[in-house]
This record gives C-alpha cells, sequence and structure tokens, in this order.
C-alpha cells in the first residue's frame, strides 16, 4: 500500500495500523465462526446423543411390531409410528388449506378491520400453549365425542399449524414482485386468476417451506396429544379411536420404571427426529422442481 | 361493452390468426383518418395531487407514438391510463376521456379486463412470470381459454417469430424464462403482450434496463409492429424517440406540452418548452 503524501486528503482521516486492522479482522471472523458453529452444536449434540442411546435397540422389528406387553422384552412402536403419521397428516389435511388460503387472502386482498384480527388471531395463536391448545380440543372435540381419538389429536395438532402457515404464507406471498402481478393483469387476466397462476406459483417454494416448518414441529408435539389422542398400545388406525404417536409413546417409556421401556424410549426419539429429517427433505426436492426456483 | 362505435368488436374469443407477413396498411373498413386512441381533457389524480392536468392527444393507427419528458412529468401515468393499470393504485381519480378504438375506457360499463387484452402493455423491466419460455407465452392464450395443444404452439411460435426471438429460444422453449438475458426477457414479454393479439402495445420505458444492442434490438422492433400494432412507447431517451417515433408527445409536469410529428418535434418545435428541453437546456 503507498504511503499517503502529505497534502493528499487521506491523510486528514486517521488510520488504524494496519496489524490492528488485521487482528480485528481476525478476532471479528473467529467470533463469527464461533457463532456459527454453536448454531449446529446443539443439534449435533442432539443427534449424536440420540444415536448413542437409540441406535442399539433399532431394528426392523421396532418399525414392523407393536408393542409388548409389561414384561415382555422386545417388541416395536409400528403403530405409534403409523400413528404419528396419522395424525400429523390429519392435521396438515385440515390446517394447510385453511391457512394457506388465509395467507394469500391475507397477503392479496387483505385490508382493513378483517385483516387486522386475522392478523392477530394468528399471532395470538402462535403464542397459546400446546397443552392449552390441547385442552381446549379435549372441551371442543373429546367431550362431544364421548372418547378420546385420533380425530381430536389432529385438529389440536392443526391448530398449533395453522398460525405457521397463516403468516409465513403471507409474507411469501409478499415477496413476489410487483411486477409479477402487473404483468398478469396486464395481460387481460382478472384478479383471481393473476393470484391463482402466477402469484401463488410463484411463492410456491416459500409456502411448502412454511408447511415444512409447521409440519415438523407439529410431528413432535406431545402435550396436545396427551388428552385427544391418549396414546393406544394397539395398532389402530381409526381416526374415531384413540391413537398412538411417536412423542406420546417417548414421553410414556421414558418415565417407565423399566430399563428395556428407556432404551426403546430413546430408539423412539431416534425414528421421531429421523422422520421429520425425512420429510423435510422429500419436501425440499419436491419443492426444487417448483417454478421460480431456477 | 355498449359503447362500440367503430369496427373491430370486442372480442370475447380469440381472433384468427393474422397472415404472417403483409402489413395492415389500416383496418379494412375503417376510416383511415380514426385515431386509434383519443385523449380529451383528462385528468388525473393521486390522491389530492393532479399527476395529469387537461390531456388532449390523438394517437394514431399503426404508428409509433412517443411520449417523452422529465422524470415526473406524468409520460408513464397517462400510458397506463391507457389500459386503466392506474386503477391498482388506491386514490386514483380521473376526469375526462379516453377511448381505444371508440371504447370509453374509463367508463363503468367497461370491462378492464376485457380492454387489456386489447391493449398490451411492457414494462419497463423485463417480468417474465418463472414459468418456462412457452407458458409464459401462452399466459395470455390460457386465460382467453385455448387449450388446444397445437393452436397454443402455433400461436406461440408467431408471437415469438413477432418479437424476433423465435431463433433464439426454438429449442429451449421449456426452459425457464428466467434463465433468458435481459434484453431477450424483453422481447420474450413483447411476445407475451402480442400472443393475445392486441389493438394497442404500450412500452413503458421498454429498454431502459437493457444495454446498448439490446435496446436496438427492441427500437428496430417497434418499427417492425407498427405496421400491425399500434405503439406508443413512453421514454426519457430523446435519440430514441427520435429514432423509432412517427409522432412525439412532451409532457411536463403533468401538461402535455406539444404534441406532433417526431420531425417537427425535434427540429421546429412550436414551443420554447420543447426547444429548451430538447437542447438539453433542462430536464
Amino acid at each position: 500500500m503507498s504511503r499517503p503524501r502529505p497534502d493528499s486528503p487521506a491523510r486528514l482521516v486517521p488510520r488504524p495500523p494496519a496489524l490492528r486492522r488485521r487482528l480485528w479482522n481476525a478476532a471479528a471472523q473467529v467470533a463469527c465462526w464461533l457463532a456459527g458453529a454453536s448454531v449446529v452444536l446443539p443439534l449435533a449434540l442432539i443427534v449424536w446423543h440420540l444415536l448413542a442411546k437409540g441406535l442399539p435397540s433399532l431394528s426392523w422389528a421396532f418399525f414392523v411390531r407393536l408393542p409388548k406387553p409389561v414384561g415382555e422384552p422386545g417388541g416395536g412402536m409400528a403403530n405409534a409410528i403409523a400413528g404419528t403419521l396419522v395424525l400429523t397428516g390429519l392435521g396438515a389435511l385440515l390446517a394447510v388449506p385453511v391457512g394457506v388460503g388465509a395467507g394469500v387472502w391475507l397477503a392479496e386482498y387483505g385490508r382493513g378491520r378483517l385483516a387486522a384480527l386475522v392478523r392477530y388471531t394468528a399471532d395470538v395463536l402462535a403464542g397459546v400453549p400446546s397443552i392449552v391448545v390441547g385442552v381446549a380440543a379435549y372441551g371442543l372435540v373429546v367431550v362431544p365425542m364421548g372418547r378420546f381419538s385420533a380425530l381430536a389429536g389432529g385438529v389440536a395438532l392443526a391448530v398449533l399449524m395453522l398460525p405457521t402457515i397463516v403468516r409465513a404464507t403471507e409474507e411469501v406471498v409478499r415477496l413476489v414482485p410487483h411486477s409479477y402481478r402487473e404483468a398478469a393483469l396486464a395481460l387481460g387476466a382478472p384478479r383471481w386468476r393473476a393470484v391463482q397462476q402466477v402469484i401463488v406459483p410463484s411463492a410456491s417454494a416459500g409456502i411448502v417451506t412454511a408447511i415444512l416448518l409447521a409440519l415438523a414441529r407439529a410431528a413432535g408435539e406431545t402435550a396436545p396429544l396427551l388428552f385427544t389422542a391418549l396414546g393406544n398400545r394397539f395398532w389402530s388406525l381409526s381416526l374415531d379411536q384413540p391413537i398412538a404417536s411417536l412423542p406420546v409413546f417417548i414421553y410414556d417409556y421414558a418415565r417407565a420404571p423399566y430399563e428395556d421401556w428407556n432404551r426403546q424410549a430413546w430408539t423412539g426419539a431416534l425414528v421421531l427426529l429421523l422422520l421429520v429429517a425425512l420429510l423435510s427433505a422429500l419436501l425440499r426436492l419436491a419443492v426444487r422442481r417448483l417454478p421460480g426456483r431456477s | 361493452m355498449p359503447t362500440l362505435e367503430t369496427p373491430p368488436p370486442l372480442r370475447t374469443e380469440l381472433p384468427p390468426p393474422r397472415a404472417e407477413v403483409p402489413p395492415v396498411p389500416a383496418e379494412p373498413g375503417a376510416a383511415a383518418a380514426e385515431p386509434r386512441i383519443v385523449v380529451r381533457d383528462f385528468d388525473l389524480w393521486y390522491g389530492s395531487q393532479q399527476a395529469l392536468k387537461r390531456i388532449s392527444l390523438e394517437v394514431p393507427s399503426h404508428s409509433v407514438t412517443a411520449i417523452i419528458g422529465p422524470s415526473g412529468c406524468g409520460k408513464s401515468t397517462l400510458l397506463r391510463a391507457f389500459n386503466r393499470m392506474n386503477d391498482l393504485i388506491p386514490g386514483v381519480r380521473v376526469r375526462g376521456e379516453i377511448r381505444v378504438s371508440g371504447v370509453d375506457v374509463h367508463a363503468p360499463s367497461t370491462d378492464v379486463v376485457e380492454l387489456r387484452r386489447r391493449v398490451g402493455m411492457v414494462f419497463q423491466r423485463p417480468n417474465p412470470f418463472p414459468k418456462s419460455i412457452f407458458d409464459n407465452v401462452a399466459f395470455g392464450l390460457r386465460l382467453l381459454g385455448l387449450r388446444d395443444r397445437g393452436e397454443l404452439e402455433a400461436r406461440v411460435e408467431a408471437s415469438l417469430r413477432r418479437s424476433a426471438l423465435w431463433e433464439e429460444v426454438r429449442d429451449r422453449l421449456g426452459s425457464s424464462a428466467l434463465q433468458l438475458s435481459g434484453g431477450q426477457q424483453q422481447r420474450l414479454c413483447i411476445a407475451r403482450a402480442l400472443a393475445v393479439e392486441p389493438e394497442v402495445l404500450l412500452m413503458d420505458e421498454p429498454a431502459s434496463a437493457l444495454d446498448p444492442t439490446a435496446t436496438a434490438r427492441i427500437e428496430e422492433l417497434a418499427l417492425e409492429l407498427k405496421s400491425r400494432y399500434t405503439i406508443v412507447v413512453v421514454t426519457h431517451n430523446m435519440q430514441q424517440a427520435a429514432r423509432i417515433s412517427d409522432r412525439t408527445a412532451f409532457m411536463l409536469v403533468g401538461e402535455l406540452v406539444e404534441t406532433d410529428e417526431t420531425r417537427r418535434i425535434f427540429t421546429r418545435p412550436r414551443q420554447k418548452l420543447t426547444e429548451d428541453y430538447i437542447t438539453g437546456r433542462f430536464g
């Protein structure tokens, strides 16, 4: 670096010595790196711990067998794995159409009081503790039906998923460049066609991500299922019957005084994690095929 | 739409594709003198601010009309009044009259969707949809309900040829429009607008985001297309106006200062203001 001439204006700006500047740079880089690493660390620890504790009991039987009665070793969690899929699937079935619809409406048409109310409600709903949602679903579905059921669990999960989907969808739809809207309308598209054929497809990658976040969250929920889906030690996929789920299974088995059950709880946790990871990988793959990603 | 005196009937279905080569000198049967767009005493407000003041202007068929003027003079606003794109902006009020092919654009009975099919628009920044090249051009046709694959393909090809893009994209109609260069994207947007057979093509500074080569191609295209369409182009580039337009309208702070044949505007303008602007004394 050339030294500024005495008469150059650069001299008026005091410069830190090069060494100090480099040290600062290095320190800042290390700090950033550490911050980045500490984001990965918790997940890495969880995965490592789950692998260490859960892998030994992981076997094919775990995926295809039903739980054994107390005292008998072995068995699996086929019913809980299927149950979790049914419950999150049902939750998504209920929450996705409503949530995406509401989000698109908020972004494209939502003005005035009603929109403000919807936004506010979604935000409040997002802050409601999941156990409270479970209690509400108990009161609204379980009590009238007269029994615990997969349906009640699905409803509870749907309510939990809804605010995430609504607000995230609204955000990503808002991000669609205004020029797409103009182009579609200038071609003679009625407003709803522009929304349906250009705006929503352009935002589809973001919408799928929103759904994915909500799904992953819901798949691991325990509290709202405790008094809605309840749990079931037998194979059942009926929507009007209690149904098993991995989180509740883990909760029960981890508290149990049997070492074999505790081991299975770890394995269940590992399977749940893998399930969520698999789900998110599949959805991301699907997103890549959507338009707006090139 | 009831207020229809002059020939081309409002289409709710697609017209037959026009013959490819011979330019249409004027709509047969129509009085050649009848201007395609007539603006009479047109005012427009954004809220309480008046953006256009008593604009009166005629745009002849099958010509290129340039609207020039410094930034903020209202030239884009005027252009967007022709296909009512200003409707998207809350708080816009208008007074006066704009007729396109005889149809009162702002009449309550006018179907704005139909109007926009007849008055195509190309924007300042190329804005292809994040879809394939084919789907971009086919968009308007599909809106009209065209489903037949062969028919779609024929029309997409015709539009791409007219916008001088066909040779460059014929082998990759299925790939994303966003992979094209800026100039190609703009020509794609022109093809997309042409596919629905509009009568008028509005271009809002169509080359301002493009490099000189791409700009030259867009200008050539405008010259070619005027045999078939009526083109109104907003530009802040006076050389561009001089190169491509038959008539030029000069606007300043919401008013139309002067409109005349381009040659005349650039050589012997009637108004002192026009001369000052053209010679670069302000703007």
